[in-house]
């Protein structure tokens, strides 16, 4: 790998519960290439949340080192976009206020990246929609424009954590083909697109989106598989039909499971 | 805005009963013998209110401006001490206990030291209306400012926003609906304080009316006087309405 962003070692989270210390993660080594998207897939429970938060900073890890561009990551990182499972937009901004919070929070000059806040909004087929409020929006135009603020700071690595796991399985489908778009994954050479890392639990969507899928197991979390997903991009809607994809679901399925070839409903 | 036959469609119910309920009254006045002095009948209620020998201005104007004070002390004190709790883990340990027990003290009887104390006057009015209304503000405004999702916490942190931005920017306006939905509640006990420490200690106010007319057993005044209050209550509470409906239109139907 030419160019690592994210470099994960050995990364351990102990957390206190009342009946007693909880291994939450461990023994998690990781590397994430620029440029590159890959998917954390799990059970609930296996720790791929908070493995997310370790990378941004947001909680600490108990042992091992977190690097992100070459810098040991103890704190919140500023050049990251995070998007959630809810949207949580501010009920009493309009979707294009929304958009421009991270500027506001950041202390940065909200009036100079409104034009970049309004193309984003375009991007995303929000247009029409800024002076909206967020009740509305659909669902999935809300975790829309929650990615548009994600992205308006132009950041360099993405944290996706499960966005599309409150949406219905249409508007789900729908929006990863949308996101592969905006990540610009027909427009931009490999090194000028964001790195993402994502967290899902839908195996398919996993192998839809992403250059590697990092299969997970619970208790504590550690990391069971990680393949290759070498699927041509751009990615299309048959591509879900070929046999590639069927054998690296069944993969992961089994990784998941922990069933073997010829497991029957018996 | 509803067009008014929609809103006669609503209500009539409501004015038909209150017009019957009216009218039986009258009746069982004029005809079922019953004293002026203990039940006066609408119609002189209606003419003590418009007519007869009390200067209603200056009573109105005393308790309007007790009530409306009241009302700022208890929201302006209320706001404050419930950000103080929110913003700090050491000042809510040491102003929760202590608020609690100020608001199971029965407010009412600390009026008579408040004369003691402050004498005859409208501040003493206003610091008893402000006392009975201020808590539901304190805690709706403390539960209001740390109702916000964790993720979105997490967002500000992600760009190292300052305590005070986070406050500004996405604690204090997701409270405003548990605000004013607290002030609603103040807007009516700012009402019962006045008129308490008028009952206890003034020269002026719809509560001192009420008090005078117990000696003079002139009832279809201290009629009059309640009907006064309850206008001034009604407004109140109807401002409170509209400034919730300007300022928190996307909260609408919360409480």
């Amino acid at each position: 790998m030419t160019n690592r962003l994210i470099d994960l070692d050995k990364v351990g989270m102990t957390y206190r519960a009342a009946s007693g210390p909880v291994e939450a993660l461990a023994g998690i080594s990781l590397s994430v290439g620029a440029g590159e998207f890959v998917s954390l897939v799990g059970p609930s429970g296996c720790g791929k949340s908070t493995l997310l938060r370790i990378v941004a900073g947001l909680r600490p890890a108990t042992v091992g080192t977190v690097t992100v561009a070459s810098r040991t990551v103890t704190q919140p990182i500023p050049d990251i976009g995070m998007v959630f499972q809810a949207p949580i937009l501010l009920k009493w901004r309009t979707i294009l206020e929304n958009v421009l919070l991270p500027a506001e929070l950041a202390a940065k000059d909200a009036g100079a990246l409104r034009g970049r806040a309004i193309e984003l909004l375009e991007m995303a087929g929000l247009h029409g929609f800024a002076g909206k409020l967020p009740h509305e929006l659909s669902g999935g135009m809300q975790q829309r424009a929650s990615l548009c603020r994600a992205l308006l700071l132009d950041p360099p690595l993405l944290l996706m954590d499960e966005p599309f796991g409150a949406l219905d399985a249409m508007t789900r489908d729908d929006m990863a083909l949308e996101l592969l778009r905006i990540w610009g994954e027909r427009d931009l050479a490999r090194e000028a697109r964001k790195t993402v890392l994502f967290v899902t639990h839908s195996i398919t969507e996993a192998i839809f989106l992403s250059d590697r899928v990092v299969v997970m197991s619970p208790r504590p979390g550690r990391i069971a598989a990680d393949l290759r997903v070498d699927l041509p991009r751009p990615r299309t809607v048959e591509l879900r039909a070929s046999e590639a994809f069927g054998r690296l679901n069944l993969e992961i399925f089994r990784t998941l499971t922990g069933r073997t070839a010829g497991t029957t409903a018996q | 805005m509803r067009k008014f036959s929609d809103l006669s469609r609503q209500y009539w119910p409501t004015l038909v009963l209150f017009a019957i309920l009216l009218a039986s009254w009258q009746a069982a006045v004029s005809f079922g013998g019953i004293r002026e002095y203990l039940l006066p009948a609408p119609l002189s209620v209606w003419n003590a209110l418009w007519h007869g020998d009390t200067s209603w201005n200056q009573h109105i104007w005393a308790t309007t401006f007790e009530i409306i004070g009241a009302f700022l002390l208890a929201a302006g004190v209320g706001v404050a001490l419930g950000v103080a709790i929110a913003w700090s883990p050491l000042l809510a340990n040491a102003l929760v206990p202590f608020l609690v027990f100020v608001n199971t003290l029965p407010k009412v009887a600390i009026a008579p030291l408040f004369l003691i104390w402050m004498g005859y006057g409208i501040f003493p009015n206003m610091l008893m209306g402000a006392l009975i209304g201020f808590f539901p503000v304190v805690i709706n405004t403390a539960v209001g400012l740390s109702q916000v999702e964790a993720d979105m916490l997490d967002l500000g942190r992600v760009f190292s926003a300052p305590k005070w931005k986070i406050f500004l920017k996405i604690r204090i306006p997701n409270a405003l609906p548990y605000i004013l939905s607290a002030l609603k509640i103040t807007a009516t006990a700012a009402v019962v304080g006045a008129i308490v420490g008028e009952f206890v200690a003034s020269q002026r106010g719809l509560g001192y009316v009420i008090v005078t007319t117990q000696s003079s057993m002139n009832t279809s005044v201290a009629f009059a006087a309640l009907i006064w209050i309850s206008a001034v209550g009604l407004a109140l509470y109807g401002a409170v309405v509209l400034a919730a409906h300007l300022w928190a239109p996307w909260a609408e139907g919360v409480d």
